[in-house]
């Protein structure tokens, strides 16, 4: 049976693997059970949501400005969070702003796990290679926080790709690190051995018989890493290095409440609480996904 | 354990050699000729000819890797193309500003995330314990520089307990601790948060180990028992995760030095990347790398004499 699915791509039947199938699904029942994570998958929703219809759901453009309208605090009518310096409504731009921070958290991850995950399996899969791709991922690891993220920028000019593929880069080193320890630890098992016997080619075994062993520790890294990706962007962006002025970005609108905090102190601490929100939801997820997809709490 | 330590050091050279080939290529990497921005915009066509020659940019690129790594070496790198000073002295003057909210920030979270790690540990499942464990995890989830103006909002606009912003340098006098206080606490929180979670799960798995229960079934004190045999082993891997979060915590600056206008390497960063001021991004960025790498190779070192079980093979 494993001859014809060597040969031929299976694409129709996603059902092949009846035990990794029970295994994803007994970590869906664990995380079903646990409430904190599903606050967190609410928040995530929520925020897919926003992202998706904020062009319905807002009560006005988030660029439109109304000069009578300004610094209106929380609770006014027709603008529920109030207004900011030039009058425009936070509401809107918050929902909008929900938009960039969704898109830049998932390209930027993306990015990072793209390339992180295929250095890691190459590291961890052809010895040869693993030390030059290793030492490089070392320097990578040598700069703190997000001073590599914002030395990217530095090079690449302020503006808001440019944070995402700053980011992306700086999330490589960390995805690369998981995925090659994981490779080390599955590639000496005895089917990766068996199909090696038959003569797949690497990249099938990589990719279809490594990879999937692997992806456990990558999924919950991902989620805590959108998180730390929204945190970085708004830092950026707040530093004036990444969205610019207008663009409804959330770092960047608590930076242009920053000089209203005497008076109007709600533009920029609702933004604030949004970036907090969603980043304690991508935290909570991230935490029951590890302890859902942790073997080592396996109940059988 | 010499061994050990001269083969961490060998290796420390790859690692700062990679850092400087990554700094220089800041520089080179960026969109645009270098010397069309050093020229500025008014600049003609000759003005930059010239000085492409001066700075030596038609050498061939390895050429000005050189120049640049050997410049380095000697303390040389460059001067700031906005005040004309070295780069070199420039840090001088802010690093310690830097070094001083950064241990501040490690002093503050060591002491927040080592009391609360260690209670909710003994006091597991308690309403404390749920407390201080949702607090750590909203503490790793708060934007530091919005936690900073939130901070200086309350303790400084309203309450008028603490200055705004700014700091004079001197961490020694009550106005500089006073200074320092704001900033530290907010760089400090997020880092408390982790040291939290970590010192928790690390003492929970030492209250495990057959010795705490015969220190316990000879009669030893609960509180005894823990000062003596759980923190000493619990706190190891903790140490490690505070070493390298220090290191973390420099990088960190970067954000409340300009939040709180401190003076340091961090502010001086973020204002040279916005005025493409690229001596100075480079001297930055090289100075904190290297720091950071040298922490964590202390840590490292200090980690495998705390515990000799460790081996580095």
């Amino acid at each position: 049976m494993s001859s014809q699915t060597a040969i031929q791509p299976d694409k129709t039947n996603p059902n092949r693997q009846p035990v990794s199938q029970t295994q994803w699904r007994r970590a869906w029942r664990r995380l079903k059970r646990n409430k904190p994570a599903m606050f967190g998958l609410c928040v995530l929703i929520a925020l897919v949501f926003s992202s998706i219809f904020a062009g319905w759901i807002a009560p006005h453009d988030p660029y439109e400005q109304d000069l009578l309208m300004r610094f209106k605090p929380i609770g006014t009518e027709g603008h529920p969070l109030g207004t900011d310096g030039f009058g425009r409504d936070i509401l809107s731009r918050l929902l909008h702003g929900s938009r960039i921070s969704l898109v830049v958290g998932l390209s930027s991850v993306s990015l990072g796990l793209v390339f992180g995950v295929t250095l890691g399996l190459i590291a961890g899969y052809y010895p040869k290679v693993d030390n030059l791709i290793m030492r490089i991922i070392d320097i990578m690891l040598a700069f703190p926080g997000v001073l590599l993220a914002i030395a990217i920028v530095a090079a690449l000019g302020p503006g808001m790709w440019n944070v995402v593929i700053a980011i992306g880069i700086w999330s490589i080193p960390t995805f690369a690190r998981i995925v090659r320890g994981q490779v080390l630890a599955v590639k000496s098992k005895e089917y990766v051995t068996a199909t090696q016997a038959i003569g797949c080619r690497d990249y099938r075994i990589l990719f279809k018989h490594i990879l999937p062993n692997c992806l456990a520790p990558v999924i919950v890294y991902a989620t805590m890493r959108i998180a730390s990706s929204i945190m970085s962007t708004a830092t950026l962006s707040f530093l004036g290095l990444g969205a610019q002025p207008p663009i409804p970005e959330w770092g960047a609108m608590i930076a242009e409440g920053r000089s209203f905090l005497y008076n109007a102190p709600h533009i920029a601490t609702v933004p604030g609480l949004a970036i907090m929100i969603v980043v304690f939801g991508f935290n909570l997820l991230g935490d029951g996904l590890r302890d859902a997809l942790d073997p080592n709490m396996t109940d059988v | 354990m010499l061994m050990y330590i001269q083969r961490r050091l060998l290796m420390l050279v790859p690692v700062l050699l990679g850092i400087s080939i990554v700094v220089f290529m800041v520089m080179h990497l960026a969109p645009g000729d270098p010397a069309e921005i050093l020229a500025g915009p008014t600049a003609t066509a000759s003005d930059i000819a010239a000085l492409r020659l001066k700075l030596g940019l038609d050498d061939p690129v390895y050429v000005q890797y050189w120049r640049f790594l050997s410049n380095a070496l000697r303390g040389d790198l460059g001067d700031s193309l906005q005040s004309g000073e070295t780069v070199t002295t420039m840090l001088g003057t802010r690093f310690p500003n830097t070094l001083a909210l950064a241990t501040a920030s490690m002093i503050v979270a060591a002491v927040v995330g080592l009391t609360a790690g260690v209670i909710s540990a003994i006091k597991k499942g308690s309403f404390f314990d749920s407390l201080s464990m949702i607090g750590a995890l909203l503490g790793i989830s708060l934007p530091s520089f919005w936690l900073g103006l939130m901070f200086m909002l309350v303790f400084a606009v309203q309450l008028r307990w603490l200055p705004v912003a700014g700091y004079n340098g001197q961490w020694w006098t009550i106005t500089g601790v006073k200074q320092l206080a704001l900033p530290a606490v907010t760089l400090g929180i997020g880092t408390a948060a982790l040291i939290a979670r970590i010192t928790r799960s690390s003492v929970l798995e030492v209250l495990k180990e057959d010795y705490v229960r015969t220190a316990r079934a000879k009669g030893l004190s609960q509180f005894k028992a823990i000062g003596k045999h759980v923190l000493r082993n619990a706190l190891i891997p903790v140490t490690t995760v505070m070493g390298i979060n220090f290191g973390a915590l420099l990088g960190g600056t970067v954000v409340t030095e300009s939040v709180f206008a401190i003076n340091g390497v961090g502010r001086m960063m973020v204002r040279a990347i916005t005025s493409r001021d690229f001596p100075v991004v480079q001297g930055c960025v090289l100075l904190v790398a290297s720091t950071f790498v040298l922490i964590n190779l202390l840590v490292d070192i200090i980690y495998a004499v705390l515990d000799p079980r460790i081996r580095y093979d």
